[in-house]
């Protein structure tokens, strides 16, 4: 913790859990994505649900699908700049067993072809909870920087990354591998201390096996 | 390296030093977050703008919430405060700021969650009103914003600051206190007269329940941010008077903790019981979002 996180974020209103946060889980599936959406269909689950229009809620997970941060002023008119942008949209309620309160379900198409399907929770003053990335349970509330590492489950691409990252001077605070099916599609979660330049992760993008790399920002 | 578990260790510490809690605490986190304090300064200046943005547009008569619910009533209360009311034209636009600014975040306005977005409009009615005020410079609102993040980072680590988990005293309790300090620190007291007014304010809002009306952050919360700088003022008022508190300020702290865990959970954000369980806050309630 630190003195910005009492006097901070600078954030759109009206609340940190049900705006703020809602905008950074639009973020990262619109950064997992890795391309302009042109179509989005959220599931929301608890909460989320019942109060999403008092909130912006709705408002608020578009404008992070649009590549939106939390202190957007854009954030207010965001489902008609999706429209004139070309991003269908359509919001389903519904529970999902076991999800935390404020929980949504992104499913995202790209203008090129990618797809993507994110779930994850507004855990309370901005702060997420993101737990499955196309079928695959992660778990990392970004409140570190948070690097997303998609590859295929290959010997060497783990020693590889985190090479580049030793040798890049970049601290690992947490590491978590989720792997479905062996040699299949898989993920690194690494959590890093300090910041990550734009140079690690063009390194990593070009490793054999790795099929994306994602930055998601501390608050 | 300054470890943010005792308000009175942060005071001593300040005292020690013959400095001020937001020098001491601008010095350690920087060393903490390794950078200059130039650059905190800086980054804690541009949140003071983003107040000062938000009590200006806060005040445009036809601004609305996303409900509906609530908006205009700061418009109101600043025509009101320059006729001085009961209290002084001071503490009148004071609170004209708080509620413009808590009326601006549920219109999806841009504001500085201080502690919480709930409570946004309690350091800018302190801070923000002394500083138009002409009661002190801008050099010293930013600073003083250091010292309202310190109490904050203590209050958060041994009590906490989420309506959810402690009630409204965790959210406008909390940011009353740290505004108590700061403002104690903006009329040059001691970081000691500091921790007095910080305990007098927590002390004058323990058991505060958080009962938002449709789990929205306007009703009650946006009035609860004027009686939170109302808290700080007197409670600032009260320790540069050189008024102790009797229990000290820790002990306020574990004991805003103890009774925010022995709340029910209808009363901790959940829309389930007070206010928002009332038959005008339910039928608001449906007003907003339907029959369901």
């Amino acid at each position: 913790m630190n003195v910005f996180d009492i006097i901070g974020p600078v954030m759109i209103g009206p609340s940190s859990s049900h705006t703020a946060g809602a905008v950074r889980l639009g973020r990262v599936a619109w950064k997992i994505l890795g391309e302009r959406a042109v179509k989005a269909q959220i599931q929301l689950s608890g909460s989320f649900a019942h109060t999403y229009r008092g909130h912006g809620t709705d408002k608020a997970l578009i404008a992070g699908i649009m590549g939106m941060h939390s202190d957007d002023e854009r954030i207010r008119r965001s489902l008609s700049i999706a429209q004139e942008e070309g991003l269908l949209f359509s919001f389903t309620e519904e529970d999902i067993p076991g999800a935390h309160p404020n929980t949504a379900r992104i499913s995202l198409e790209g203008e090129n072809g990618a797809g993507c399907v994110i779930q994850g929770a507004s855990i309370g003053g901005g702060n997420i909870l993101v737990s499955e990335i196309n079928g695959m349970s992660v778990s990392f509330t970004g409140q570190y920087n948070t690097l997303l590492v998609l590859h295929y489950d290959k010997p060497g691409t783990i020693a590889a990354v985190t090479n580049f990252m030793a040798y890049s001077g970049t601290n690992i605070g947490n590491f978590r591998l989720s792997r479905p099916k062996k040699g299949g599609e898989a993920v690194m979660t690494i959590e890093v201390d300090g910041d990550v330049s734009d140079n690690l992760i063009q390194s990593l993008r070009i490793l054999p096996n790795v099929i994306n790399v994602v930055l998601i920002r501390a608050i | 390296m300054l470890e943010y578990y005792s308000i009175e260790a942060l005071c001593s510490a300040a005292e020690q030093a013959h400095t001020t809690i937001s020098a001491l605490a601008l010095a350690d986190q920087a060393e903490q977050m390794e950078t200059s304090e130039e650059e905190l300064y800086a980054h804690m200046e541009k949140n003071l703008h983003v107040m000062m943005d938000a009590v200006h547009e806060g005040k445009n008569p036809d601004l609305r919430s996303a409900s509906g619910l609530t908006g205009g009533d700061a418009a109101k209360m600043e025509a009101y405060a320059e006729t001085g009311g009961l209290t002084g034209k001071f503490l009148n636009h004071a609170m004209a700021r708080a509620i413009a600014v808590s009326e601006y975040n549920a219109a999806m306005g841009k504001i500085v969650a201080s502690p919480t977005a709930g409570s946004c409009g309690i350091l800018p009615g302190t801070v923000v009103s002394m500083l138009e005020e002409g009661r002190c410079d801008e050099r010293s609102a930013v600073m003083s914003l250091f010292t309202a993040g310190a109490i904050g980072m203590v209050i958060a680590e041994k009590a906490s600051i989420a309506g959810a988990q402690g009630g409204c005293q965790a959210e406008c309790g909390s940011a009353s206190a740290m505004a108590a300090a700061a403002l104690v620190e903006l009329s040059g007291g001691t970081p000691s007269q500091a921790a007095h007014a910080c305990a007098i304010a927590i002390k004058n809002q323990l058991g505060l329940v958080c009962d938002p009306v449709a789990g929205l952050v306007e009703i009650p919360c946006i009035k609860r941010n004027v009686s939170g700088i109302a808290i700080a003022f007197t409670s600032a008022e009260m320790a540069l008077a050189g008024i102790e508190s009797k229990i000290p300020v820790d002990e306020c702290v574990a004991a805003m903790r103890q009774v925010g865990d022995m709340l029910p959970c209808a009363l901790k954000e959940t829309a389930q019981g007070g206010l928002a369980a009332t038959p005008t806050g339910l039928r608001l309630k449906k007003q907003v979002f339907g029959e369901k």
